[in-house]
């Protein structure tokens, strides 16, 4: 279907007058490595043409001017918390934030309630999203039934209701032999198989990173080679099975080097990170604040340090947020009691820009990279790229303008963010999907 | 950010004069226990809630006799009796005690930190009495009060702590205090009970798993409990733990010959320390006790007015 409508495209490029069109924006498509200022046009929510001086009567002009035009950013890792936990968030209130985000398309967890571990839940996100999301929303489905760890889930029916991957994230799937042949169904199903690292033996009872800091406090610690353990347990499955393995929220110095080393050596191996694991070590924890609380823990500066020359190096190719919504009262409890995890989809790409870019690390088009053609890799998908003919999912941004992050605006139903009123340079503008402008910055 | 927190959380944010004023303080209400009416005035008005999340025999007692002393008026609630095993939340519990106006809560609870993030949310002063495996800092008061009475200073002594470290609030506040005012701290164990990590708790630390090596020299041992209430595993075999880690006459010998010999209790003899060393001259274990009532006067004190 789609190369027929791309031929009809070619042939009559503009057959429609343009619905909207973005002037003078400096685009940037890691895809191709395009840089430049020029003007986007759409209609039929695609794309059709891109070029300088493009004009249209009638259509709606958005002026980008000093911004960057970009493919729509992706954020392969969110917890929208419905079915279940509508008091932590929607797909409605989650697709909302993503898109204030500067994200056009989020991947949802599958530890919802019931966990998406078949085809009807995973059919009822699907439908839910359409309706209600702003952005495209892809579930992950569940590699075990429940999550249990046990025994397989429906993975291929689920990939047939639209899952683009399978994890059982929060619990990882501990029994190797289980992980051995869930992975082996991923190859069969093409879908990544996404692991959140964490031998649950070895963090058992841990509140934060172990280390001086957890010491300190009184803490009990989540050391890092909890993390490393799993990564290395998984990239020989990995090789065993064949099966194409992502990292989630990788946080650790040994975990980001044996992600290298399984890369060199021909794996289909990639990793995210997510931007509070760059921004934050566990020494800038305030203390016994709950909003600094989440699994991996923030890390000690070596590690941080390793995450950081991993996204230089390439050996991470995506930065995922881990957005995990959790109601006030939840996380105003005892450190201990709390649970685990932040919200993270307004503040990514200004922690990004303020981490990454602002201090001469990576470049603007390899961070772009990171959002877009990264996950977009991994996931197998035809997303994060602009193309004439393809869908206009765009994300416009400025690289320098300066705001506050205050939750008490977020467009999440939950506040739990540790970044509570810090001060950025640079920021979303628009959010576009399929054509339409699904959120603006209010000027 | 404690620094403008008007309770006592803990050692750590204190600064030397802060903990000096209160260890005077403490000195001039140490000599009116001996006084036949040894009740004072001074908070006269006063209500001080002590609530206890976690079981306690002295320090509860110390506090309400501290308060007595000092003609507040004090409650004392344990949390198997109170709303808290009906399910209510830390927050909304210690919101219905800070709306009946009490003048300050001391608090002892078994998660680390639950007094700071109260601090965070409630304007009373809350009077740390010891959070899970972080602080107690009137302990540390009490102890510094009880080597004082023995010592002109604290700078240079060498002050071996025995025992779990890992999860010993004491040895924490301990630490702290000491490592402020100059004193030499050995923290020993054996390696599960020993984080690493704790030689960068404060200056001055050093760690050892070996007890002799700890001992030799030492001004001050302080012996702890091995808690396995707190342990979610096991951490050394008990069978062999008084064998390596139990002190005993013969370790005395070894440390300067007027050394003292400290417990925050409870005691058990037989297992961290032999009987007879817990009855032995070297012992101020009830000195302590008996400071403790002074220390916390002087810390109700200078909290409530």
């Amino acid at each position: 279907m789609s190369s027929l409508f791309s031929n009809t495209r070619k042939t009559e490029p503009a057959s429609r007058p343009f619905a909207l069109l973005i002037k003078n924006g400096r685009l940037m498509d890691p895809a191709t490595g395009r840089d430049d200022v020029t003007d986007v046009a759409v209609v039929d929510g695609r794309i059709a043409a891109i070029g300088e001086n493009l004009s249209g009567a009638g259509a709606e002009v958005f002026d980008a001017s000093g911004l960057v035009v970009a493919p729509g950013f992706i954020d392969m890792h969110v917890h929208l918390r419905e079915p279940g936990f509508e008091h932590a968030e929607t797909i409605e209130t989650g697709g909302k934030a993503a898109a204030a985000g500067g994200f056009t398309a989020i991947c949802c967890m599958p530890n919802t309630k019931p966990i998406n571990d078949n085809a009807t839940v995973t059919s009822y996100i699907v439908e839910r999203a359409r309706h209600l999301s702003p952005v495209k929303v892809l579930p992950i489905g569940a590699i075990t039934k429940n999550s249990a760890g046990e025994e397989l889930a429906s993975i291929g029916a689920m990939k047939q209701a639209g899952v683009v991957a399978i994890s059982d994230d929060g619990r990882p799937v501990m029994n190797s032999r289980v992980m051995r042949r869930a992975m082996e169904l991923a190859v069969g199903w093409n879908l990544p198989v996404i692991d959140h690292c964490e031998d649950l033996n070895l963090s058992a009872g841990g509140d934060m990173h172990e280390g001086r800091t957890s010491v300190s406090r009184g803490l009990r610690g989540i050391p890092s080679a909890s993390e490393d353990v799993m990564v290395a347990r998984d990239i020989l499955l990995a090789e065993l099975t064949g099966a194409r393995y992502h990292v989630a929220h990788i946080s650790t110095s040994n975990a980001v080097a044996m992600v290298a080393f399984a890369r060199a050596r021909g794996l289909k191996v990639s990793c995210e990170v997510t931007p509070h694991h760059f921004a934050l070590t566990d020494s800038d924890m305030g203390p016994y604040d709950s909003n600094f609380k989440m699994k991996p823990p923030l890390r000690g500066k070596r590690d941080l340090d390793a995450v950081t020359k991993g996204l230089i190096s390439g050996a991470i190719e995506v930065i995922a947020t881990d957005h995990a919504p959790h109601p006030g009262s939840e996380k105003m409890q005892e450190f201990e009691r709390c649970p685990f995890g932040i919200t993270g989809l307004e503040t990514a790409l200004a922690l990004s820009l303020e981490q990454l870019v602002h201090t001469g690390h990576i470049s603007l088009m390899r961070l772009i990279e990171l959002f877009t053609t990264g996950p977009a890799r991994v996931l197998g998908l035809d997303l994060g790229r602009l193309r004439v003919a393809g869908e206009a999912d765009i994300t416009i941004f400025d690289p320098t303008r300066p705001w506050t992050y205050d939750v008490n605006r977020t467009l999440s139903k939950s506040k739990n963010s540790p970044f509570h009123m810090r001060n950025f340079k640079g920021a979303p503008v628009a959010t576009i999907v399929a054509g339409k402008i699904v959120w603006r910055l209010d000027a | 950010m404690t620094a403008t927190v008007k309770g006592l959380l803990g050692i750590e944010e204190m600064g030397r004069q802060e903990i000096q004023a209160i260890l005077d303080r403490a000195k001039d209400f140490q000599y009116h226990q001996h006084e036949p009416v040894k009740k004072f005035t001074i908070l006269q008005g006063k209500m001080i809630v002590n609530l206890f999340f976690e079981s306690s025999t002295r320090t509860r007692t110390s506090f309400e006799i501290a308060a007595k002393r000092l003609g507040a008026d004090s409650v004392s609630i344990t949390a198997s009796g109170s709303s808290v095993s009906k399910g209510e939340s830390l927050v909304d519990t210690l919101n219905t005690l800070a709306a009946m106006r009490p003048s300050a809560i001391v608090m002892r609870h078994a998660a680390s930190g639950a007094p700071h993030f109260l601090a965070r949310y409630l304007e009373i002063p809350i009077i740390n009495a010891g959070d899970g495996t972080h602080e107690h800092p009137t302990q540390a008061l009490l102890d510094a009060r009880t080597i004082l009475d023995r010592r002109p200073s604290l700078e240079g002594l060498r002050v071996a702590i025995i025992g779990d470290i890992a999860h010993s609030r004491v040895a924490r506040s301990n630490a702290h205090l000491l490592s402020k005012f100059g004193a030499q701290v050995v923290l020993c164990g054996p390696p599960t009970l020993l984080p690493r990590e704790l030689a960068q708790l404060a200056p001055n630390i050093s760690l050892s798993y070996d007890m002799n090596e700890a001992i030799a020299g030492a001004d001050v041992i302080m012996m702890l409990r091995v808690q396995l209430e707190r342990q979610h595993e096991v951490l050394f075999p008990a069978s062999e733990y008084f064998k390596f880690y139990g002190l005993r006459l013969e370790h005395i010998e070894q440390a300067k010959p007027d050394v003292i010999v400290m417990h925050p209790g409870p005691i058990n003899r037989g297992r961290e320390l032999a009987s007879e060393v817990a009855d032995s001259q070297s012992s101020v274990i009830l000195n302590q006790v008996e400071n403790g009532v002074a220390v916390r006067m002087a810390v109700l004190e200078r909290v409530l007015q």
